[in-house]
């Protein structure tokens, strides 16, 4: 067999791998949601509960990002510059949600959150509903993106060093200005990278937003949860086409990392 | 030294830092470890251990190790023909191998059920068999090894490799007696994330697996449908197994990773 033969069968065998695996099955979600018409599923992301599942999808992501980017970002220079006792452990303690299996982030959230969980009987006191309603989504959100922005701009501030942040300060900046003048725009790529990641996590979480939400159509259901229910009622092609919405954005997510890998690379 | 840089108060930044990890992480972890032992080390072991629940952790990691020895196989060939073949059309391919990653996994079910499910167009059909399920982890786990082992191997020094080519060596022997040797912790790393993905996956599953205990029933299943059926306690106990053996695995991995980079340096 000659060098040519062998790297043409490699390839074709890597190849029809994908395309079995990946780029078929997702073709074929596009076919079908389309099958019937480009207004037809239109129509099926436009009804009031697929609306409302996109709105609260967002929601989330509005909530989620923000949180998780402040977080992110004041524990890596915790992680990375901080002094103190511990810091070992909180790095290694960020990468934990990772770890966890969807489902049991849920359960995890309702033995705190829940009725008669750890904090459940001073919540229901304080009429403070969080499982079964929208705080109970966003937590469990937060919980399965949190580590994204952390560990992007981790490696970051250990590669740029405090070379230039010592300079600033000699010169007089302020610890926020110092940050907002010169440790921000350094770390900018690794943070969008990481802001990215987040939002592509947020908008797709289903495992723990199912245990938590009480999958309430208008009110409690997301759209990865719209489209379960979609499929589960034998409405395809509204399952099919909100995947699509899903999807898409997905894409748009792999495009704009691809583009972000660009810059950061020198 | 570092004082005055930012934030301006590290102490402070740190407390705040590790207030919302224990609220949104740690507290919920370890209110399922207490919950799966308040009734003692016995009735853990019993929930776990009862034949429902056995049979699901057993059939999770029977699955996961399938799926990582293809991964292992599938996840090198493809990162081997990114960095060493050249084709039309390599950065598209190279983009989607993220594609599982960015895709929610409730789509990435319903995407294989849409090709290989009852209605699908080839005429197979592996909707509530263990093998949609497999086929399901494998999806979603596509990228660990590819994504490990690409950097390795475009850092590697081929000068080796063509000498002893040279010396009249075949591809494969090259392959194995030089190639592999570098890349096996990078396997192995990757094989290490794509089996703790493996274990605890749930979106990508739900649809595939129609919940048939003793079948198709996965750990993560199992847990969802003792939650809704209101027996947290053995919901608990199984998600306690799933956490420590996804825990171990990646302390694991990142013990080897830096006791690695150290002996490199």
């Amino acid at each position: 067999m000659s060098a040519r033969t062998s790297r043409l069968g490699l390839r074709t065998v890597a190849l029809g791998y994908l395309a079995a695996l990946l780029v078929a099955p997702v073709g074929m979600v596009f076919y079908r949601a389309f099958e019937h018409g480009f207004a037809a599923a239109w129509h099926a992301v436009t009804t009031p509960d697929a609306l409302h599942a996109f709105w609260l999808t967002v929601l989330m992501v509005a909530i989620a990002v923000p949180a998780n980017a402040v977080f992110g970002v004041g524990a890596a220079l915790v992680i990375v510059r901080g002094r103190f006792r511990g810091r070992a452990l909180l790095g290694a303690l960020i990468d934990l949600p990772f770890a966890v299996s969807p489902v049991v982030v849920g359960l995890a959230l309702i033995l705190v959150y829940g009725r008669d969980g750890w904090l459940g009987g001073w919540l229901t006191d304080h009429g403070i509903r969080v499982i079964f309603s929208t705080p109970g989504i966003a937590l469990a959100t937060i919980f399965v993106s949190l580590p994204f922005v952390a560990r992007e701009v981790v490696p970051v501030l250990r590669e740029i060093g405090t070379d230039q942040e010592q300079a600033a300060h000699t010169l007089g900046a302020s610890g926020w200005q110092t940050f907002w003048r010169v440790t921000l725009p350094a770390i900018r790529w690794g943070l969008a990278y990481g802001v990215i990641l987040t939002t592509a996590r947020a908008l797709g979480e289903f495992g723990a937003v199912s245990v938590v939400s009480g999958k309430l159509a208008g009110q409690t259901q997301t759209l990865t949860l719209f489209v379960e229910d979609r499929f589960q009622s034998f409405d395809l092609t509204g399952a099919y086409a909100a995947a699509v919405v899903l999807a898409a954005l997905a894409v748009a997510v792999i495009g704009v990392l691809t583009l972000l890998d660009r810059r950061r690379a020198p | 030294m570092s004082r005055g840089l930012a934030p301006a108060r590290p102490a402070v930044a740190g407390a705040l830092a590790s207030a919302y990890l224990s609220l949104v992480v740690l507290l919920p972890l370890a209110a399922v470890a207490a919950r799966a032992t308040d009734g003692g080390v016995g009735a853990f072991w019993h929930a776990v251990t009862a034949p429902e629940g056995r049979a699901a952790i057993e059939l999770t990691v029977a699955l996961a190790a399938i799926v990582v020895v293809i991964n292992a196989l599938a996840g090198t060939l493809i990162a081997w023909v990114l960095v060493r073949d050249e084709f039309p059309g390599k950065r598209l391919v190279n983009a989607i191998i993220d594609l599982p990653f960015a895709l929610p996994t409730i789509v990435a079910g319903l995407t294989l059920l849409a090709l290989y499910g009852p209605k699908g167009p080839l005429g197979v059909d592996v909707a509530f068999t263990r093998v949609g399920v497999g086929l399901a982890l494998l999806f979603v786990t596509l990228p660990f090894v590819v994504r490990s082992v690409q950097p390795v191997l475009m850092e590697l020094d081929r000068e080796a490799e063509e000498a002893a080519a040279s010396l009249g060596a075949r591809p494969l022997t090259v392959f194995r007696r030089i190639v592999l040797p570098s890349l096996r912790p990078a396997i192995a790393s990757g094989c290490g994330l794509a089996f703790a993905r493996a274990l605890g996956e749930f979106g990508s599953v739900v649809l595939l697996s129609g919940n048939i205990p003793f079948r198709t029933e996965v750990a993560s299943v199992f847990v969802f449908g003792r939650v809704e059926s209101d027996d947290v306690h053995a919901a608990a106990a199984v998600s306690v197994v799933l956490l420590a053996v996804s825990l171990a695995l990646l302390l694991g991995i990142g013990l080897a990773t830096s006791w690695r980079d150290r002996r490199v340096r």
